[in-house]
């Protein structure tokens, strides 16, 4: 399938349409699902490897450790559903049985972060990327766009050891060009170059944050934009880069301002670089009902938002 | 079966136990001792294995689910070839290899890391699974405690199991009646739990576990039951074979002090002699 620029595409259907495609090639990739199939969109698998595809029923915690079970014999298994179950739910799960002994075991984790939307806050996830950060060996990664998302479904599965990867159930519009994108775990992109402040985004939040780049330039202010896909390892380099070029960095994340990006961020330049940041994220609250585009803009996380934010910050109000 | 190569391999295995939780000064040597037969007839009768290829894809698997009596499996594992007995008095030790839970990245024979409760059984569904995918005949055996039944997980992938039909899966249920905080009865009973793990579909077997012939009987009908796994629910004495620990909840978590330890080594010894007689 081939997608261009400007195309809107929710990313758990990525993950979807990337397991259908890799399970042509790899015999030993396996899909677990905990009846979300139709929402987590592996359901799409299911349909081209029926046998490959095992619903282990509302059990998540038990469907963790089955795939932890099955990585021992030789299978790539990816558990799929929402990151409240996945990494809240199964949080001990993933942690003893796939993250201790570091299991090749794969977490799809979709429907992160407020814009789940009408569901509410029991089913907003904003608490997963520091749940997951917190476990040693586990990688985290958190796609921006479908040609992203279905390249890290791919890494995921080359990448030998845990690794959690965020979907959203929002559709988000295509910023990469399929034909040249090239995606390596550990290694984030400069979107766009600027000289007074740097946002450094991750997930749905760097196309609003793209945009953002282009209001504050209205007014003004010449923001650099930085997409980090992969929160662990972090690209430490190319953080520490942006933080002595331009001096004032922006963390930009659909997730709590705590033990996120901004977390990750602000450890790597507290310990090497001091600079200072701010936190755009879920201001340790929980969201709530509503549309998911109402509920980005209610709570500053769209391009509107987090050009406000960011022009009150560089303004010192 | 010859019941005495059992009796006498399961002496070494008790010894090995005390040995290393008194050099440990912790570990939880109750219930290691109460599935001491247990492990004795999986790894030197029942399971298709090889000291020395402990990661041949084709074995049978092990997954102590009660990990913390990780003391009887490393006895049982260390008595069996896989690594030297000695070393069984590392346990514990910082630097050792072998850890207060199974490690399955350390331990020659251990196949899955284990000790949070609840969690292991889960992994052996997992794992006989896969050999149902790949339409491998190897088989999958669970160690669970009476008391860490009362996880929820357990039942979680007990359903998964018996909805799977998992009839390559023995679930045996290490039924010594007690818990940290008392008589599983007094904490939470988990009893009927013959009843429960029919009424997940799957084929139930009563034993006493620390009786050979009875063992013996259980595995081969769990190996001849098809279209079902097997939980075999195997009664069994806490602190069997040291006299001051049978039964009592005290000696669940606990290391004999040097004049225990000696009274224990003791009351091994005359159950050996016993056996040469």
């Amino acid at each position: 399938m081939s997608v261009v620029k400007g195309d809107k595409i929710a990313t758990r259907e990525s993950y979807g349409n990337a397991l259908a495609e890799l399970g042509k090639e790899y015999e030993n990739l396996l899909v677990l699902d905990a009846d979300l199939a139709a929402a987590t969109k592996t359901g799409t698998f299911k349909k081209v490897f029926p046998n490959r595809h095992i619903d282990c029923g509302i059990a998540e915690a038990n469907m963790t450790g089955i795939a932890a079970g099955l990585s021992t014999c030789g299978f790539v298994p990816f558990i799929s559903t929402f990151a409240m179950f996945a990494a809240g739910r199964a949080f001990e799960q993933v942690r003893n049985a796939i993250g201790y002994p570091k299991l090749n075991v794969k977490i799809g984790a979709t429907h992160a972060g407020i814009s789940v939307g009408e569901d509410g806050a029991s089913h907003q996830c904003n608490e997963d990327i520091a749940l997951m950060r917190t476990i040693p060996g586990m990688v985290v990664i958190n796609p921006c766009d479908d040609v992203e998302a279905r390249a890290a479904v791919k890494a995921a599965y080359l990448h030998e050891g845990p690794v959690y990867l965020r979907f959203g159930r929002l559709a988000v519009p295509v910023i990469h060009d399929e034909e040249t994108y090239q995606f390596r775990i550990g290694k984030g992109e400069q979107l766009r170059d600027g000289s007074m402040c740097t946002i450094i985004a991750t997930g749905l939040c760097v196309s609003e944050s793209l945009a953002a780049a282009e209001l504050l330039m209205e007014k003004g202010i010449d923001a650099q934009v930085i997409n980090i896909h992969t929160i662990k390892p972090l690209d430490e380099a190319l953080v520490i880069e942006a933080a002595k070029k331009t001096g004032r960095i922006f963390t930009v994340e659909e997730h709590s301002v705590i033990g996120g990006l901004g977390a990750a961020v602000s450890e790597v330049l507290g310990d090497k670089l001091p600079t200072r940041i701010t936190r755009i994220g879920m201001n340790d609250v929980f969201g709530e009902s509503g549309p998911a585009k109402e509920l980005l803009h209610k709570y500053e996380l769209d391009a509107e938002g987090i050009a406000n934010r960011i022009e009150r910050e560089m303004r010192g109000q | 079966m010859d019941k005495l190569k059992l009796q006498k391999a399961a002496l070494e295995v008790r010894k090995g136990i005390i040995e290393a939780v008194h050099s440990a000064k912790a570990g939880h040597p109750g219930g290691s001792l109460s599935a001491a037969d247990i492990f004795t007839y999986l790894y030197f009768e029942e399971m298709n294995i090889d000291p020395k290829e402990p990661k041949n894809p084709n074995r049978d698997r092990f997954v102590l689910s009660k990990g913390h009596t990780a003391p009887g499996l490393y006895s049982a594992l260390a008595n069996r070839g896989y690594f030297p007995v000695e070393d069984l008095l590392t346990l514990r030790k910082l630097g050792s290899y072998l850890q207060g839970h199974p490690d399955m990245k350390h331990i020659p024979g251990v196949d899955m890391s284990s000790g949070s409760l609840g969690q292991g059984l889960s992994c052996a569904v997992g794992m006989a699974l896969g050999a149902k995918l790949t339409n491998k005949d190897y088989r999958v055996y669970a160690l669970c405690g009476d008391g860490e039944i009362e996880e929820g997980q357990i039942w979680e992938a007990a359903m998964f199991a018996g909805h799977r039909k998992l009839d390559n899966l023995v679930v045996i249920v290490d039924n010594n009646n007690l818990q940290i905080d008392g008589s599983i009865t007094e904490v939470c009973s988990p009893y009927p739990i013959d009843k429960k793990f029919e009424a997940f579909n799957f084929h139930v077997i009563n034993v006493d576990g620390n009786d050979f012939e009875d063992l013996d009987r259980a595995f081969k009908e769990a190996r001849n039951t098809k279209g079902m796994p097997t939980a075999i629910i195997a009664k069994t004495v806490k602190g069997k074979g040291v006299s001051f620990m049978e039964n009592s909840v005290g000696w669940h978590g606990k290391a004999p002090n040097d004049e225990e330890y000696a009274l224990a080594m003791e009351d091994l010894r005359r159950v050996g002699e016993a056996l040469c007689q």
